[in-house]
């Protein structure tokens, strides 16, 4: 075989990742769908019709107009309006493009903890591992939502509302990266106990390399694909926590909303009729939370790592 | 089996602990208690007077030692808001978020092991297939959406369920309302049940059919069959008894969980149950309501999870208890 001499692109196309990719259709239609979405989220500022955040271009009597493919609705306003006269459309770009960042944020520094204390508790074993995997323990046993609905509630009491609102996104990123640190750690960890044993770890110790290096350096590259499998659910885990915690009012402020907040915002006027400020930002919710996780068993089934089974 | 008794129950105790000093920083450094108890005509002299008198200006520790002592027998403080005793709010409204939680839990264990089974015993099926598609989908969906959509199609559009509240129930006991007995309350629990079990169901289809899965490769249920017994008897006398045993544990374990999801039902369908009132007492800032609701649902926590634990180490002499030679 001449891999070595291939491009990194012409590696890629012979890879069995791509060849599985090629042959699923629900993991490509998936991918398609996530990248609309993805692109949709970040080119928001110019994709949106609307400032979302701009109040002066609001008008109140634009409020609650439907959907274009129903009665009454007005041809500017594709998905109608919310309460405030807001482009929904406009709001639930921008609204995603906030809970793709939260999530995916969240998860980085979930992977930055989990993998340093999973690769320290796997290689050097012992009371440190024995510690460390029972404060995992603990901490899974105890629901991330529940602890983040009580940090965040106290948070919000001792702070006030208004530095709060200013502070959300920051703080939900710590709450949700903090709290899901274990369920990385534990997957690094057993990958690391996996790999300790094998002969190209002797032989960098015997080369005398230190634990760092050869912990970071040489192990490290051979637990990803498992981290990165555990790390598209938690990216979608994530994005629900947040979701949650927004809607539960202890979020995103309305200012700023995510798509959380939003589904709060159009929950009173469900009964109204105006269901389309509660429900087209759930469906987008939906659909979003759902392709990440469709990607996460394509990816699971591909490297098939036993994840849920260590 | 006693070392990994007291084992568990040191760190129950150790977790408590921290729990316990948690709430106790929240309070000491959120709630005045002097500010509520007095208005603004009392002199900073006199304030000073009553705070001697309380002990607030006792060191941390011997404040958080009487913290803990009242907590021991029960006494988390008088909420701002009720002008009760914390825990006699919380007990009151403990009934409806259990209730809420064992209709959750029914639907749970009535349709999961089914489905679960049915996956797993015929994985081309087009039905498995559906019920596969099914729980992805389900995993993706938010308790808040479910429960939403739910009040939109059959509350406002259907108008065939009611939408928030606990409607009409049977008085129990002289201490426990209770939802079953009537068919308004029936009707009342119904929609916020599906919407907790709804987040629960997929996870369970999943490991119940995985278990059963690994269970029908297994020698014993080759032999059972190779023997000659009916596929009904291996399927569901033999195979379905040992899948139980980690669906039990892992049940245990997610209706704790399951707590912080009443939060978000019981917010959506205005359900009157500790969720609900942690949420209330969120937004008046409550503050003793808030540490005594965490000191609560933290010692639930903690219980269930030694609980199933110590079940587990019972009902499953395989297990290792103690984590050695490992």
């Amino acid at each position: 075989m001449k891999t070595a001499n291939l491009s990194l692109t012409q590696q890629f196309l012979t890879s069995d990742f791509w060849y599985h990719f090629k042959h699923n259709k629900v993991a490509i239609f998936s991918a398609i769908i996530f990248f609309i979405l993805v692109i949709l989220a970040l080119f928001a500022p110019l994709i949106a019709p609307f400032d979302p955040y701009n109040l002066q271009t609001l008008d109140i009597m634009d409020s609650e107009l439907p959907p274009i493919w129903q009665e009454g609705s007005d041809s500017r306003f594709l998905f109608g309006t919310d309460d405030q006269g807001r482009d929904l459309w406009s709001t639930i770009l921008y609204g995603m493009r906030v809970s793709l960042l939260i999530g995916i944020l969240a998860v980085l520094l979930q992977g930055l903890i989990g993998i340093t204390i999973g690769l320290v508790s796997g290689y050097v074993g012992g009371k440190t591992d024995s510690l460390l995997m029972r404060i995992a323990d603990v901490q899974l046993s105890f629901s991330t939502l529940m602890v983040a609905i009580i940090i965040l509630a106290i948070v919000q009491s001792a702070f006030g509302s208004d530095a709060f609102n200013k502070w959300a996104m920051v703080i939900l990123i710590l709450i949700i990266g903090l709290a899901e640190w274990p369920q990385i750690a534990r997957t690094v960890r057993s990958s690391v106990l996996a790999e300790k044993g094998k002969e190209y770890v002797d032989a960098a110790k015997v080369m005398g390399f230190g634990s760092m290096r050869i912990m970071f350096k040489h192990i490290l590259p051979n637990t990803l694909s498992p981290i990165f499998v555990i790390s598209t659910v938690q990216i979608a885990n994530a994005i629900i926590t947040e979701a949650s915690l927004s809607f539960l009012g202890l979020g995103m402020p309305v200012t700023e909303p995510s798509l959380g907040s939003l589904i709060s915002i159009g929950k009173q006027y469900l009964f109204s009729g105006a269901w389309w400020i509660t429900l087209i930002p759930g469906a987008f919710l939906v659909i979003l939370v759902m392709v990440i996780n469709l990607l996460g068993d394509f990816l699971r089934d591909t490297f098939n790592p036993k994840l849920y089974k260590g | 089996m006693l070392q990994f008794l007291f084992k568990r129950l040191l760190q129950a105790a150790i977790v408590m602990l921290i729990i316990s000093l948690l709430s106790f920083s929240i309070k000491d450094k959120l709630g005045d208690p002097l500010r509520e108890m007095t208005g603004m005509s009392v002199s900073t002299a006199e304030r000073e007077m009553l705070r001697k008198k309380m002990g607030l200006n006792d060191p941390f520790l011997v404040q958080y030692g009487r913290f803990v002592k009242k907590a021991l027998h029960g006494d988390l403080g008088t909420s701002y808001f009720h002008k009760l005793p914390t825990m006699t709010v919380i007990l009151k409204k403990l009934p409806a978020t259990l209730e809420l939680t064992f209709a959750a839990t029914l639907i749970i264990i009535f349709t999961s092991i089914p489905l679960g089974v049915m996956a797993a015993i015929k994985p081309n099926h087009w039905f498995s297939k559906l019920i596969m598609a099914f729980s992805i989908i389900g995993i993706s969906i938010p308790v808040f959406v479910t429960a939403l959509a739910l009040i939109y199609v059959f509350s406002v559009k259907l108008g065939w369920m009611p939408s928030f509240g606990r409607g009409e129930t049977v008085h129990l006991f002289g201490y426990w309302d209770t939802n079953f007995l009537s068919k308004d309350g029936i009707m009342h629990i119904i929609m916020p049940a599906i919407a907790l079990s709804s987040i629960m169901v997929p996870l369970f289809i999943r490991l119940v059919r995985a278990e059963m899965l690994e269970e029908l490769s297994s020698e014993y249920v080759k032999f059972a069959r190779a023997k000659g017994l009916s596929r009904t008897k291996v399927y569901f006398k033999h195979a379905l008894k040992n899948t139980m045993l980690p669906v039990i544990t892992v049940g245990g374990v997610q209706i704790g969980i399951m707590v912080a999801y009443t939060i978000l039902t019981e917010s959506v369908f205005q359900w009157p149950g500790m969720g609900f009132m942690f949420l209330e007492a969120v937004n008046r800032s409550d503050i003793p309501l808030i540490v005594a609701y965490i000191m609560f649902v933290g010692f639930l926590f903690v219980l269930v999870n030694t609980l199933v634990d110590l079940l587990y180490g019972i009902i499953n002499p395989t297990v290792n208890l103690l984590g050695k030679g490992q």
